[in-house]
């Protein structure tokens, strides 16, 4: 079997993404890795070294760049000719290119798989990760976005891939890209960093948020993470919700701070190595998966915690 | 603007699922059910572009059993105008959804598609991209802001490195995400009103559409459990801690 890995990057490197999604795609058969963009020999370089693609295909055009959907897709349906699997990393990227390219071939997406039981069967995450689905495709090709945490990362160095380059396909010209407010941070990024710590609404502000958070993340360097409930309250920007609906992270240690612990968070960190919780109500839900919890005030725990660090 | 919003009744977000004993699925008997959150944000925004003036009919669809009207109905009380129930007691699944949905947006010919990004019970995340793939349309998935201008509509997306803002091309695709807006609830009289609004029975036959399963569910089982460890007393203890796991300096 064949398998085509939509490889996840900034225009420059390979995202960290990646490697796990090769390591899921490796468990099917043979992976060739497509980098699509524009101007992206760097990225394309850094794909041959992955452990395990035994060939990178580069398709590049002006289209390409933003790695738009409407342009992306067409171009791997017409790969897909030559392959049996299509296997993404269930980023927003993934999972806005997938869906597209599966219903381009008429397959069913297997969307967010957690292993690989067979050439056909895989478990997923249902309702929130309540309960996980052992499913069976009967589609002659497959279409797959991964759970990258659920993997270990391919090494991004000792491979040696040959590149070829194939057809860009042509811009439907019925979508542009505008703007990337990306959030800046000096910090690693949440999905791929060892240590998180995260806050909820009990910070009750953007400024106390931040002015308790940051110091602590700074001493740990860690990344910055929050739950649904700050995120919505406004206290920080969407792109660190950690959860079903945000981002799912296993870091080696996560601290939880002021959160409950609601299904929905959970879903997202509970597959971190060491869960750590602050919360001033014992009896918070988040205290059933920590491994070290301690109950009180955060507003005087986490100064503290940061001075004696 | 005619916009077109999919709806789709499933397990209420407060209730936590319990899996079946002999791993068949999730048990639905005697369980509130609800419409999925992200479709009543859909909703909320077809209803807020017609309040602005730049939508004039809104439809609602939904695909699913008899009760699916209620979900309808609901629309229907927040503000949609019509709606479309294309009954069928299969678990109809993303590809065959967005097969339907392109057939009735062939007939109903919207400006804009509104969906959620994803349903709470199968966790697809797949139905918006595929009615899109099947149309030829543009997509904005994950959205957080809709500015409709012209013949186009700007879309911001919630991403995984901030906010990317793309511009498409009407008729376009939109997936909601969750800080899109906050969904009204409907009032009594608009309850009222909404039961005889008009709500017309199709099934999936009607649209041609095979929705045969392509993925076979061969077990649900419920995940590994984790185990709570134990509390300390103080921040040095906790300190101590972080120290043995290696991580502070």
């Amino acid at each position: 079997m064949s398998v085509l890995v939509l490889v996840e990057h900034d225009g420059k490197s390979v995202k960290d993404a990646t490697l796990a999604t090769v390591t899921a795609a490796s468990k099917l058969g043979e992976v060739h890795a497509l980098v699509a963009g524009n101007d992206i020999d760097a990225v394309a370089q850094d794909a041959t070294k992955i452990a395990g693609v035994a060939k990178v295909y580069v398709a590049s055009s002006p289209a390409l760049e933003h790695q738009l959907a409407e342009a992306i897709a067409p171009v791997a349906a017409k790969m897909m000719e030559s392959h049996d699997a299509f296997v993404a990393p269930a980023s927003t990227t993934g999972k806005n290119i997938a869906p597209r390219v599966a219903a381009l071939l008429d397959v069913m997406q297997i969307s967010d798989i957690l292993s690989v039981e067979g050439p056909d069967t895989f478990t997923r995450p249902i309702y929130a990760g309540n309960a996980i689905a052992t499913v069976k495709s009967k589609d002659a090709k497959k279409v797959i976005t991964v759970r990258t945490t659920a993997f270990e990362k391919a090494a991004a160095d000792g491979g040696s891939a040959s590149i070829e380059q194939v057809d860009a396909g042509r811009d439907p010209g019925t979508s542009s890209f505008v703007s990337l407010e990306a959030s800046e941070s000096e910090r690693p990024e949440l999905t791929s960093a060892k240590v998180i710590v995260s806050g909820g609404r009990a910070f009750g502000s953007s400024e106390q948020f931040h002015s308790l958070l940051d110091p602590l993340a700074d001493k740990l360097g860690a990344a910055v993470g929050a739950s649904r409930a700050a995120v919505d309250a406004g206290y920080a920007p969407n792109d660190y919700q950690v959860g079903q609906t945000g981002k799912i992270v296993a870091p080696q240690v996560y601290v939880a701070i002021g959160i409950s612990g609601a299904i929905q968070h959970l879903a997202g960190m509970k597959d971190s190595k060491t869960i750590i919780a602050i919360n001033k109500d014992e009896e918070a839900p988040i205290f059933q998966v920590a491994d070290i919890g301690l109950v009180g005030d955060l507003f005087k725990i986490v100064p503290e915690l940061t001075e004696k660090l | 603007m005619k916009v077109l919003v999919a709806v789709k009744r499933v397990i209420d977000f407060n209730v936590k699922p319990r899996v079946k004993m002999d791993g068949s699925g999730v048990d639905l008997m005697n369980v509130k059910m609800s419409m999925n959150p992200f479709d009543e944000i859909a909703v909320e925004e077809a209803i807020r572009l017609k309040e602005k003036g730049q939508a004039t009919e809104i439809v609602a669809v939904s695909i699913g059993p008899a009760k699916a009207q209620e979900t309808l109905r609901t629309s229907l009380a927040m503000g949609a105008d019509r709606a479309i129930l294309v009954q069928t007691d299969e678990e109809v699944e993303p590809l065959a959804v967005a097969k339907i949905l392109a057939k009735i947006a062939e007939e109903e010919q919207p400006g804009m598609i509104i969906l959620g990004k994803q349903a709470i019970d199968d966790d697809n995340n797949a139905t918006g991209q595929m009615l899109a793939a099947l149309l030829g349309w543009p997509q904005g998935t994950f959205a957080s802001k809709v500015e409709p201008a012209n013949d186009n509509v700007t879309v911001t997306r919630e991403v995984d490195g901030g906010l990317e803002t793309v511009r498409l091309k009407l008729p376009a695709v939109v997936t909601t995400d969750l800080r899109l807006n906050e969904p009204r609830y409907a009032s009594l009289p608009n309850i009222m009103k909404a039961k005889s609004k008009p709500l017309a029975t199709k099934s999936p036959g009607d649209y041609g559409v095979d929705v045969a399963r392509r993925l076979e569910t061969v077990k649900v089982t419920e995940p590994a459990k984790r185990q709570a460890g134990i509390k300390v007393g103080s921040v040095d203890e906790l300190v101590e801690r972080l120290h043995g796991l290696g991580i502070a300096k």
